[in-house]
């Protein structure tokens, strides 16, 4: 720290002590940290639920779980995953590195961004200490369909208090990211010399606030039903339970942008920095990022191919599936571009971002074909789904945080972590990624349907081989732990721009580790050519 | 030598792709009704163009990574930055593609979606956790469950070998009987919760919801002995629901239908109460939505 309070900050640098710098904190940095290691204790805790699941599913018979309580492990694996470990991780990257990139001092609303956090780790003790409750935690599935979410115990209003939690913990977040990007960019700052992670943060931002009040209103109308004596949704009372399918999916095929958008921003940071060449399509990459984020509001039945819609509506909503593959397709084709020509390096945030370039676009594929409606009845609630959206949020998401944070993590820490254990974490990572979910898909094919206990002995080979690959995957994760534990105590000393490639972001202008108090004079960007100039 | 191993290896590997593509234990199902080979054949059209795509695309990648290393001597060409031109190329492309996709896809769907002039109509009823079925106008009905050497198998610590066990879990105590060469309609609702009826060899699966009345159908061109799942979290037992359909010829058909109807009218008249009855009982009414 020394280093950076002579740099260029004087006596502003001082970080508040004990505990009370990280309940009440509100500097960016400390906020992104705690955001960051809560979704890695939550990657952790949902990646144990999910070892479970593939313990049980090692060979046919039961040998480990009542299948209640199975259900359970593949409801809350969901939850804990999607709103636990990838969303949290999104949004700490953003405090992390959307403040350093538009050059701001700090996150438009500090003290919201406090409370989005701090209701973070209430809302998953709520949900987690469902478990402990008369009928177990919920076992509907995370898609909570009625009327068998309605059957749930006493975990039914934990799970939906924390939804609820969740959901106003996201709003804020989005609320902070979009002030932050559209006030505080340093003079200058275009929105077309914006970073593409701040873009596709900022058009996810925008999804979260549009969906994540649907999904609020939808799990409300559970709750009525279950206590109130309402029938939104039980056939009983007049009650409709497709309509739930409509407007959870309303909130869910947004909510799947939302995972993957920042992705597609990370990745399109990191291969020029390494290929030292700039982004092929800046504008075409920011249009296809927004024509994504529209297409994603009316996709949602795709999702629901088989409750039996009038043949025009599966018509309109097969043909707009497809046309999505447009817009993704031009993203991956500009990174290839990018690459193309370019003096390329492979260190590990680079092997990161190639990895997922080729598996999110297999996930991708299976996209396609899933979006074929009579070909989705046969997919359709079969392992092929499960192995589409896994390609989709493993090595698409995940790795795509992974990436960042190889990437930046010298930026917060100031020191350059182990390289040699960062490629054992990505060597055992990408081919034990996919020895466990790519035989998935011919499982599905085969004919076995997803979120079953046990199985018919036909299926026995390629589940073994999926168990031992999710094996290897979940204990290859504490690699990734050890190497940010050693990076964060120590380590060769980072220099400001800590890569050698070509970096333009303003978070390669300070020092490195980031000085507590960034940008308290904003950079001026007046005269610099656009991104894509 | 190494090398050498190495490419037998990966020839070897090449070789079984085929088959590997077609075995059935690794893709879906040809099936036994035109619409299940339509629906294949669809299947194998977009796998083979995400190949093509795939082989491409993933091509000009290596070939990047493989080419323009820095460690090479690579320098990068900082002046490729945009080109319009390019741009449209791969955006008309896909979509000339997908329209080739679309067309066939939108065929096959309007002929599933038509369920008229069926023979035979079935009212299938998801329970939890087993099928109901009514065949209708025919006075026969009855549930169809787990079969119980699975059943005995399938509980936790049971200590049978589920190998052992014939047909795990895909085996039923009573299966669907249908004639072969003959539109079947089934007519699909739930009692309790959603569930989701799934022949994967003729390429339906549709979901029973309570308060729905849904509908399918197939026409099946082979006898023989068919197996599928419930595909819809239904609750604890999900996984222990088969489908278990029997394709006979029309003569076996209107015999097993003769005997059923003889059994159903001696037990009506026998007890009230039968599990049949309350099959009927039991499952809700056409409700409109």
């Amino acid at each position: 720290m020394a280093h950076a309070d002579t740099h260029d900050h004087h006596d502003h640098d001082h970080k508040p002590a004990g505990i009370g710098r990280w309940l009440f904190a509100t500097n960016h940095k400390d906020i992104g940290t705690m955001y960051m290691l809560f979704a890695l204790v939550m990657f952790f805790l949902g990646g144990a639920m999910a070892l479970g699941i593939r313990l049980e599913l090692f060979k046919p018979g039961m040998q480990w779980f009542d299948p209640g309580f199975y259900n359970s492990l593949v409801t809350n694996h969901a939850l804990i995953m999607i709103f636990g470990a990838v969303m949290p991780a999104w949004v700490g990257l953003a405090n992390w590195m959307i403040p350093l990139q538009v050059g701001a001092p700090d996150m438009a609303l500090p003290r919201m961004n406090n409370y989005s956090f701090w209701i973070l780790p209430f809302a998953f003790t709520l949900l987690i200490s469902s478990f402990f409750t008369a009928g177990g935690a919920p076992a509907g599935g995370w898609t909570l369909y009625p009327p068998l979410s309605l059957q749930a115990g006493d975990s039914f209003p934990l799970t939906i208090f924390a939804i609820h939690m969740m959901g106003i913990s996201s709003i804020m977040g989005a609320i902070n990211v979009i002030v932050t990007i559209m006030n505080m960019r340093a003079p200058g700052m275009t929105l077309l010399k914006l970073p593409l992670f701040c873009w596709t943060w900022l058009i996810t931002a925008y999804l979260l606030i549009a969906v994540m009040p649907v999904l609020a209103g939808a799990v409300t109308m559970l709750l009525t039903d279950h206590y109130f004596g309402t029938s939104f949704f039980n056939p009983a009372g007049g009650g409709d339970p497709v309509m739930f399918q409509h407007i959870f999916w309303f909130f869910g095929h947004p909510e799947v942008y939302i995972l993957i958008l920042p992705a597609f921003g990370i990745v399109s940071e990191i291969i020029p920095t390494f290929a030292r060449k700039p982004l092929f399509g800046y504008d075409a990459m920011v249009y296809a990022t927004a024509s994504i984020a529209f297409l994603s509001f009316i996709v949602w039945a795709h999702h629901m191919f088989t409750v039996g819609m009038p043949l025009a509506g599966q018509m309109f909503f097969m043909m707009s599936t497809m046309l999505i593959a447009i817009p993704t397709g031009v993203k991956v084709f500009n990174w290839t571009a990018t690459m193309w020509k370019g003096s390329m390096t492979f260190e590990p945030p680079m092997l990161f971002a190639i990895a997922f370039l080729f598996l999110f676009t297999i996930g991708g594929f299976s996209g396609l074909m899933l979006a074929i409606a009579p070909a989705d009845f046969q997919y359709q609630d079969t392992y092929f789904v499960v192995a589409h959206f896994h390609y989709v949020l493993v090595p698409g998401a995940v790795f795509a945080i992974m990436a960042g944070v190889y990437y930046w993590l010298p930026k917060w820490t100031g020191h350059m972590y182990n390289m040699t254990l960062a490629k054992w974490h990505f060597w055992m990572s990408t081919i034990s990624v996919n020895v466990l979910f790519f035989p998935q898909h011919f499982l599905g094919l085969a004919g076995m349907p997803r979120r079953i206990p046990d199985y018919s002995t036909q299926f026995t080979d390629w589940n073994m081989v999926s168990s031992i690959g999710g094996f290897v995957f979940g204990f290859s994760q504490l690699l990734f732990v050890v190497l940010i534990w050693q990076c964060a105590r120590g380590g060769a000393k980072a220099t400001d721009k800590v890569w050698d490639g070509l970096m333009t972001g303003l978070e390669w202008t300070i020092p490195s580790p980031a000085p507590y108090h960034s940008f308290t004079e904003a950079p001026d960007l007046t005269g610099t050519p656009d991104s894509h100039h | 030598m190494l090398n050498r191993k190495v490419l037998s290896a990966l020839g070897g590997v090449l070789a079984a792709l085929p088959a590997f593509a077609y075995d059935s234990s690794y893709n879906m199902p040809a099936g036994v009704t035109d619409v299940a080979r339509e629906v294949h054949g669809l299947h194998m059209t977009v796998f083979w163009v995400c190949v093509a795509i795939a082989v491409a695309v993933f091509g000009v990648m290596v070939y990047s990574i493989v080419s323009f290393r820095k460690s090479k001597g690579a320098v990068a060409d900082q002046t490729m930055l945009h080109s319009t031109k390019v741009e449209i190329i791969w955006t008309v492309i896909p979509v000339l593609i997908l329209i080739s996709l679309a067309v066939p896809a939108a065929k096959t769907l309007v002929r599933m979606e038509d369920t008229r002039n069926a023979e035979i109509s079935i009212k299938v009823t998801g329970y939890q956790w087993k099928w109901g079925y009514e065949y209708l106008g025919l006075g026969v009905n009855f549930f169809s469950t787990l079969a119980p050497s699975s059943n005995e198998a399938r509980q936790l610590k049971s200590g049978i070998d589920p190998n052992s066990v014939k047909d795990y879990l895909l085996e039923v105590d009573r299966p669907v009987v249908v004639p072969v060469d003959t539109k079947v309609r089934l007519l699909l609702t739930g009692n309790d919760v959603i569930h989701s009826w799934w022949m994967p060899d003729f390429a339906v699966k549709k979901d029973a919801i309570p308060g729905f009345i849904n509908e399918a159908w197939f026409k099946a061109d082979k006898i023989g002995h068919y197996t599928g799942q419930c595909t819809e979290l239904c609750g604890r037992d999900h996984g222990f629901m088969p489908i278990v359909v029997d394709v006979v010829s029309k003569e076996d058909y209107a015999k097993w239908l003769a005997a059923q109807q003889e059994a159903t009218k001696a037990a009506t008249a026998g007890a009230s109460a039968t599990a049949t009855t309350a099959a009927n009982t039991n499952a809700p009414a056409a409700a409109s939505l």
